[in-house]
């Protein structure tokens, strides 16, 4: 596992915020790893681990915890739906399934270990998520790190122009 | 001297207690005979509170205006009792506290997570392990409701991990208590275990690259309540409700961790810890819990056997000793040499000096056995009883100091003959071409070895789990040993072997009762006055003074 | 869909909300400073920490995250004289479904947030202090941390705050994707680098034992934003708006079927349900009726339009009078919304009118607490996930007889019974659907389908 200098210093720097407790930089060093390999490897895990000086095993408990931590790659382009409450009554259900018909993403149908869908080709994938927090526009949905709201079933081809 | 600690008034189920500060609730209740249920709580770990079994009516006393608890009828404070169940495991008592264990709340409480905790449980009873000393089964009969609404499908979770060379997890029956994962961070030093996942999903794992081989990994087996953690060793074997349960010693090194050795028709199936705050807490280590299995074995030398010419031949117990005690008549004290051993008891150890002064051999002592220590309970010094060895004079400080000067001495041919107790002498440093050469080699062994082989009288004895005796740990301690099952075939006890042996050489009267044995050693022994093998309990006895080799002069 | 308010409704008072949507408005630190920013951290400074704490008191502010604690009171609980290092979190973990207010001050104000948070701090002397964001704002996490740079080049953050001798260091953690976390000690959990397991109270109170097992004070974003407010006009004149015990203004999130859904700063009990809904939010969509409200984001207890309900209101002479109201008359206060059975919670308002599945709505409800639960106690683990199990089979037609009486004591097996509020938060939602909608429970447990549910793990509206 490569890790770039500039990641590395970027690390080091984020360890500096927790003077207290090295391992309050688990998630954030998680975070970073994601964001640079797409997803969270073993080795991430056992990297993450040595440099904190912890047991791999509490690296694992909160990369299988935290929802937005995944240990498989996502999609070229990621995204997020909400299906709470607020959404779903806004159409936030058939709006995912828009997106797949899209996105070309085929729904396995009950198979909730792996919790979310790529396209063949790889470019995207999608997942349902929990409250984003702005239920007054909704329904609402993230493309990689983009907001949208009100976002119509109309609208999803054109979003996704966006994301080649 | 410190001061000492304040008692505090505390009221359970309407009876006014009183506790030193510093009782945990649960355990106040415990003391005043009213046993609140839990799984999460252990009183030698953390306590996280999160089964919710031990869930209480909990009040404090109602203030009056001038700051003061106001009084009932009867002089006691009136109490102001909280309208929300409290957790019983995780609070001390406090001045004027209340406790109601069993009010209507409390029950519906325990109906409540009871259920619960049924409901994605699979129906294991039949093959699982911890059935009969199972705490969900024994708590959802006196405390759970006894049928079940629940009809969606359970969670599904693995269910035959190896989590370690030594323990098997079955996920789905895991209630998520984390004793486990406590005891292995905070006991054991070795952080290996956790929960992954969430919410009804959680289960427990150790991570991929991580095994569970801690040397105390079976300990999470005892102190999981239900039978997630099961023993490799033990699983499948035997019910535990058929299992005799013998409160016993650990003979794997000087530590003498206190247990209970499960046995059933002579057959021995496991060793869990027994709690003695003085020597081992509530754990063991696997080394010492695992090391029995040689006491089943079919090898066991069963039969007393002297040399005839050069083949060995089954005998009667008396012909055996007979033939022993000629063989030594035929020797030099000087020609003479005793190997005793750290790992037998005070009172085989008793007999083998008497044994040593009655042939007035110089030539004695026993085999030193060292291995690593761990900063736990093992003990570097692997024989569980060479304090009494020193004690009883079969050896010096320097316990195998003087065992290479004998070993030479057979080599050069100037000792003859050789008593070996309990050990192997080709792995202490003798020759087995050399012990061929003695001309008297008795043996006291329970298995075939290199010595055994040799041995112009063999003489089968007993292991640890079928004698009774007391031996003394590293730190002085006067523990006993209690009988579990029968010696097989015609094996018997060192000491009436040892007792047998010396009535042939000596003419003595001998003593018939162990209970005797260890009178006449108290009569000899400073450190033994006042003690007798019933006196010394089952938690043992501190000897008081320093255990040292000070060689006492002991009369036959 | 509904558009997209941006303007301030007449009713509105508009004082944490002031920046957002404001025309011309960008959150770099020079805008911030034109429009007098950062004066209240100045006044603040030249006050004795103490006599901050009096203000908040006075000013009777009440977190706004979703519990509603006077946050006076829980700045009072740190020890005088306390030795331990002390730190202040601010909790911007904002997932109560129905609630969104903290993202348009942290996309939109980060300045306002990071004044009342350093005034905050000095008030109870922290020395460092943390923002936990949510995973899901990543654009927001970077805005904080630019706008901490920008305080810290101007000496509001950092050694020695514009000479008063106050250090103070504060840092974004981002979170990724736990509801738990914004349960204050499972967010001290999370910050720790543990699974955001909520710690037993007692002993872990967190002004006592909190992060690092520190005293630490755990306040909301608007809560913070508050006490610049607070500092600004004083105490005693925050008080004076929104009503007795109620003060101050708060944001409510209004959603679901309203023509104007969106977000409203207004006086505390400013406005009742009906002024909010028909006046503010424009009313429900054509043709149809109000049916249920959950007045305080998803944890609240439902209310059902059509019942009445019973308050007894103190009157100024001791005395209590009993009034019988519709839900048009509930005050959108604390006090009044407790009153009829429910909460202020955190202010999100989700509005379902009557083409709303009641049973439908709550199984979505169940599905988010199911999905949520951190697992580490035995009534929320095993009874969240059998909820949401029983709704979506009586969805599927799969009902029993037994289901709707189940559903209810299996709720009330864990609320009361739990390590922290989230037992409360998804046993709530069923107890009151249960009850105020049994009609629509027994007629899907009436179906008699299959009786064991498949695992399904969608469900269209």
């Amino acid at each position: 596992m490569e890790i770039p200098q500039e990641l590395a210093d970027h690390i080091d720097e984020v360890i500096t915020h927790y003077p207290v407790s090295k391992r309050s930089a688990t998630l954030p060093l998680l975070h970073l790893l994601q964001e640079h390999f797409g997803y969270i490897s073993e080795e991430a895990i056992t990297w993450v681990a040595t440099k904190l000086e912890l047991e791999p095993i509490n690296v694992l408990e909160l990369v299988t915890f935290y929802p937005m931590l995944r240990q498989h790659p996502v999609g070229k382009h990621h995204i997020r739906v909400c299906r709470t409450l607020s959404c779903a009554l806004a159409g936030g259900y058939p709006l995912l399934d828009t997106f797949c018909k899209h996105a070309n993403i085929e729904k396995p149908s009950g198979n909730h270990h792996v919790h979310f869908f790529k396209s063949a080709d790889g470019k995207y994938s999608v997942e349902f998520v929990e409250c984003l927090a702005s239920c007054g526009t909704a329904p609402v949905c993230m493309i990689n790190d983009d907001f949208y709201e009100a976002v119509s079933e109309e609208s999803v081809p054109e979003l996704l122009k966006k994301y080649q | 001297m410190s001061d000492p600690v304040p008692l505090l008034n505390v009221q359970i189920d309407g009876v006014w207690h009183q506790f030193p500060k510093g009782t945990r609730v649960i355990e106040a209740c415990a003391q005043a005979g009213k046993f609140v249920p839990r799984y999460c709580y252990h009183p030698k770990l953390s306590s996280p509170g999160n089964c919710r079994m031990c869930l209480i009516e909990m009040g404090m006393p109602r203030m009056g205006p001038d700051r003061k608890p106001e009084l009932g009828p009867d002089g006691k404070p009136v109490i102001n009792w909280m309208p929300r169940p409290q957790i019983s495991c995780a609070q001390d008592v406090a001045e004027g506290m209340g406790v109601r264990t069993d009010s209507p709340l409390v029950q519906d409480c325990r109906h409540g997570v009871m259920e619960f905790l049924l409901i994605n449980h699979p129906l294991d009873c039949p093959i699982c392990d911890q059935a009969g000393e199972c705490e969900l089964q024994e708590f959802s009969v006196q405390y759970g409701t006894g049928g079940s609404r629940f009809r969606e499908e359970k969670v599904k979770k693995p269910k035959h991990v190896h989590l370690g060379p030594r323990v098997t997890l079955d996920d789905e029956r895991c209630i998520l208590c984390s004793r486990c994962i406590r005891f292995m961070k905070e006991v054991a030093h070795d952080d290996v275990l956790g929960f992954a996942s969430r919410g009804s999903h959680s289960y427990l794992t150790a991570h991929p690259g991580r095994v569970l081989d801690s040397n105390y990994s079976l300990n999470t087996v005892d102190i999981c309540p239900v039978g997630a953690l099961t023993s490799s060793d033990f699983r499948f074997k035997m019910r535990v409700w058929f299992l005799k349960e013998t409160k016993s010693i650990c003979t794997s090194c000087a530590t003498g961790c206190n247990t209970l050795i499960g046995s059933r028709q002579n057959v021995l199936y496991r060793q869990t810890p027994r709690e003695n705050d003085d020597v081992n807490s509530a754990w063991m280590c696997d080394y010492g819990r695992l090391n029995f299995h040689f006491v089943n074995s079919t090898d066991r030398l069963i039969e007393p056997q002297i040399r005839q010419l050069s083949n060995p031949e089954t005998t009667s117990w008396t012909a055996a000793v007979s033939r022993a005690a000629e063989d030594l008549k035929r020797f030099q004290p000087t020609e003479i040499a005793v190997i005793a051993s750290g790992r037998m008891t005070n009172e085989e150890l008793w007999f083998a000096k008497k044994l040593v002064d009655s042939v007035k051999t110089p030539n004695y002592d026993i085999v030193s056995r060292t291995g690593p220590a761990d900063d736990l309970l093992l003990n570097s010094i692997r024989n569980p009883n060479t304090k009494g060895a020193q004690l009883l004079g079969l050896c010096s400080d320097q316990p195998g100091a003087k065992l290479q000067q004998i070993a030479d001495g057979v080599s050069q041919g100037h000792i003859k003959a050789v008593v070996a107790l309990q050990e192997d002498l080709t792995a202490a440093g003798f020759k087995a071409a050399d012990l061929e050469r003695l001309g008297a080699l008795i043996v006291m062994d329970i298995l075939p070895n290199e010595t055994t082989k040799r041995a112009t009288a063999l003489l089968p004895s007993a292991s640890f789990a079928e004698k009774r005796g007391s031996m003394i740990n590293v730190k002085g301690r006067l523990q006993r040993l209690n009988r579990a099952i029968q010696s097989p075939g015609n094996a018997r006890e060192d000491w009436e072997i040892l007792r047998d042996l010396i009535q042939q050489l000596t003419g003595a009267n001998g003593v018939y009762l162990i209970e005797d044995v260890f009178k006449q050693m108290a009569e000899n022994v400073p450190q033994f006055q006042g003690l007798s093998l019933s006196k010394i309990g089952d938690l043992g006895v501190q000897l008081e003074g320093a255990v040292s080799a000070a060689p006492v002069t002991v009369s036959a | 869909m509904a558009a997209i308010v941006r303007t301030p409704h007449p009713r509105e008072r508009r004082m944490v909300f002031k920046n957002v949507d404001r025309e011309g408005w960008t959150i770099d630190i020079d805008c911030y400073l034109k429009d007098g920013g950062y004066e209240e951290l100045k006044k603040a400074l030249k006050m004795q920490p103490q006599e901050i704490v009096s203000e908040v008191k006075a000013s009777g502010v009440r977190g706004r995250g979703g519990a509603g604690f006077p946050t006076g009171a829980k700045w009072g609980f740190i020890r005088p004289g306390e030795t331990k290092p002390i730190y202040l979190i601010c909790n911007a973990d904002e997932a109560e479904p129905g609630t969104f207010k903290d993202r348009y001050i942290i996309h939109q104000d980060p300045h306002q947030l990071l004044e009342g948070m350093i005034i905050s701090c000095y008030a109870v002397n922290a020395r460092l202090a943390y923002i936990y964001i949510r995973g899901e704002f990543p654009v927001g996490a970077k805005i904080l941390e630019r706008a901490i740079q920008e305080a810290k080049e101007h000496g509001f953050i950092g050694k020695n705050i514009l000479g008063t001798g106050f250090d103070l260091e504060i840092y974004v953690h981002r979170g990724a994707g736990a509801y738990i976390c914004g349960e204050e000690t499972g967010l001290i959990e999370s910050i720790e680098g543990k699974r955001p397991y909520p710690r037993i109270k007692p002993p872990y109170f967190p002004a006592a034992l909190g992060l690092y097992m520190s005293p630490t004070i755990v306040n909301n974003v608007e809560t913070l934003c508050d006490v610049k407010h607070i500092v600004k006009m004083g105490g005693a004149e925050f008080a004076k708006i929104g009503r007795p015990n109620n003060t101050g203004t708060r944001i409510l999130c209004v959603s679901g079927d309203v023509q104007k859904p969106g977000y409203y700063e207004l006086e505390v009990g400013g406005v009742t349900m009906g002024e909010l809904i028909y006046d503010i939010c424009g009313g429900l969509r054509p043709g149809r009726k109000l049916k249920a409200v959950i007045p305080g984001g998803s944890s609240a207890k439902v209310l059902r339009a059509d019942e009445r309900y019973k308050i007894k209101t103190k009157q100024p002479d001791g005395s209590t009078t009993e009034e019988e109201i519709g839900i048009d008359d509930i005050r959108m206060d604390f006090d009044s919304l407790a009153a009829v059975g429910s909460m202020a919670g955190s202010g999100g308002v989700i509005v379902m009118d009557d083409t709303r599945d009641m049973v439908w709505a709550l199984n979505n409800i169940n599905q988010f607490y199911g999905h949520e639960s951190c697992g580490q106690c035995t009534p929320c683990r095993e009874g969240s996930l059998w909820m949401q199990k029983i709704t979506t089979r009586l969805l599927d037609g799969g009902g029993a007889d037994g289901d709707p009486d189940t559903l209810k004591t299996v709720a009330d097996n864990i609320a009361g019974r739990t390590i922290c509020a989230f037992g409360e938060a998804c046993a709530w939602p069923t107890q009151s659907f249960v009850a105020k909608f049994r009609d629509e429970f027994q007629a899907y447990a009436s179906k008699n389908g299959n009786a064991t549910s498949k695992p399904q793990d969608k469900h269209q509206g």
